[in-house]
């Protein structure tokens, strides 16, 4: 229960960062060279040797990507912004109040204090909510190199489970989750055994509405059923209130130790329906 | 081939310390056989269980996913630094010992610095924020009951 061997290498800005992240790059076991923010998914992984990186960018050190912006248009997260720091800003909750109600969520209290937002997004895991929260709202990730600077949207950046669109020498420096419009509603919604564990399945929607209050879209994206978040137009089944079956018919999830396929899929029916509707009654308050 | 150390200076209960260890090191680890200080306990070293939750610059983390390379510079509190100078325990101390709040006291480091850090925060919590505030800590021995009494008298009476 101790990590393997690495090399270590401490930047301090973002150059530098990348110059050791393109060595590493180049090096002949190609991406065996891994990024370090909070650690909360990375050091168990090397606790249990179960990852064994010939070389780690902490990227602690590296204070000009501790930023977070909330504008007009949305939340803009740098790489080494805590969960708890996103989660306790009254301007990001304005602005897209979906951060911090799936943040809520994310593992404890504890290990929110140290793991980031953009860690999670890259670390790509099927169960987690903020690919989810990305995915639904079509936000984007803002990627480094020493090549030069490219944002992948939330639709190309997760390929499959812990498989984000980063390339070797790449590091991923904020990401943009959209504003939510006047006029609409967002929600949250997962099972977990525990609370604080990984989900069996979970929901983030989003509902609007028109001046008469009723739904003119509703979509929800949807994590621990599928390699990468499911993101569904709900709108058709959101105005004939056949939410929970409409979403049992489109997802196929597999089954595990912890919950057959079709408990799943109920379960994703069921968590839909709800929080499409609190996304709704959000709606139609703002209107 | 030795392994590379790196010079690791913290601050840890108000005292400068420093020692050299690889980067691999664990902040869990470093408090403990570096720094001899073995109040902060070890239990699944993968985050789980909650045993070694220190104080990092005031706010509880896991030691054991930490690197102590990472946080050189940083001011650590262990339960060693929870009582008062003159070794009097702190409230949530005296609280854990009046509620019976421990049985085999193996959870009991992280369970004070979290508490600790808790009722600094929240110091009026409602049962439902004591719940989610204790909830990434494990206690096999006392089935949590007490460990909830304790962290109401000790905000009742802070």
């Amino acid at each position: 229960m101790k990590p393997p061997p690495f090399g270590y290498h401490a930047p301090r800005t973002v150059g530098e960062a990348l110059d050791a992240l393109a060595r590493g790059a180049d090096g002949p076991d190609g991406g065996g060279t891994k990024v370090l923010a909070g650690g909360q998914s990375l050091i168990p992984l090397l606790n249990m040797r179960l990852a064994a990186p010939a070389a780690l960018v902490d990227i602690n050190g590296v204070t000009e990507l501790d930023g977070l912006e909330a504008t007009a248009e949305g939340v803009r997260v740098g790489a080494l912004a805590r969960h708890s720091r996103v989660e306790r800003s009254a301007a990001a909750a304005r602005v897209q109040p979906l951060l911090r109600r799936a943040l809520r969520h994310v593992a404890h209290p504890v290990i929110r204090n140290r793991g980031t937002v953009v860690g999670s997004l890259v670390h790509a895991d099927p169960a987690a909510e903020l690919p989810a929260v990305l995915a639904l709202l079509g936000g984007a990730v803002e990627l480094a190199s020493a090549r030069g600077r490219r944002t992948v949207r939330a639709r190309d950046f997760f390929r499959g489970p812990l498989e984000p669109a980063l390339e070797p020498g790449e590091l991923a420096v904020a990401a943009f989750f959209p504003a939510r419009p006047p006029g609409t509603g967002v929600a949250f919604a997962e099972f977990a055994r525990r609370h604080g564990d990984y989900a069996l399945a979970g929901v983030a929607a989003l509902a609007a509405v028109d001046g008469r209050g009723e739904v003119t879209a509703a979509r929800a994206a949807f994590l621990g059923v599928a390699g990468v978040p499911v993101v569904l137009d709900l709108t058709g089944p959101a105005t004939t209130g056949r939410v929970a079956a409409a979403v049992r018919d489109r997802l196929d999830p597999e089954a595990d130790l912890h919950a057959s396929a079709d408990y799943r899929r109920h379960l994703a029916g069921v968590l839909a329906e709800r929080a499409v509707t609190e996304a709704t009654t959000e709606a139609r308050e703002d209107r | 081939m030795s392994e590379p150390t790196f010079p690791i200076e913290l601050t840890v209960n108000g005292v400068l310390r420093e020692a050299r260890a690889p980067a691999r090191r664990l902040l869990s680890d470093f408090l403990r056989h570096d720094l001899g200080l073995t109040g902060t306990h070890v239990g699944c070293e993968h985050g789980v269980c909650g045993c070694c939750t220190v104080l990092l610059d005031g706010d509880p983390v896991r030691s054991c996913l930490t690197f102590a390379v990472t946080v050189a510079g940083h001011e650590i509190t262990t339960v060693e630094g929870l009582a008062g100078p003159g070794g009097e325990p702190s409230t949530v101390q005296r609280a854990f010992h009046e509620e019976h709040a421990l049985q085999c006291g193996f959870c009991t480091p992280g369970f004070l610095c979290t508490v600790t850090a808790l009722l600094r925060d929240t110091p009026h919590p409602t049962d439902a924020e004591i719940l989610e505030g204790i909830s990434g800590n494990l206690c096999r021995c006392t089935g949590y009951q007490n460990i909830v009494r304790a962290v109401r008298r000790a905000a009742g009476e802070a």
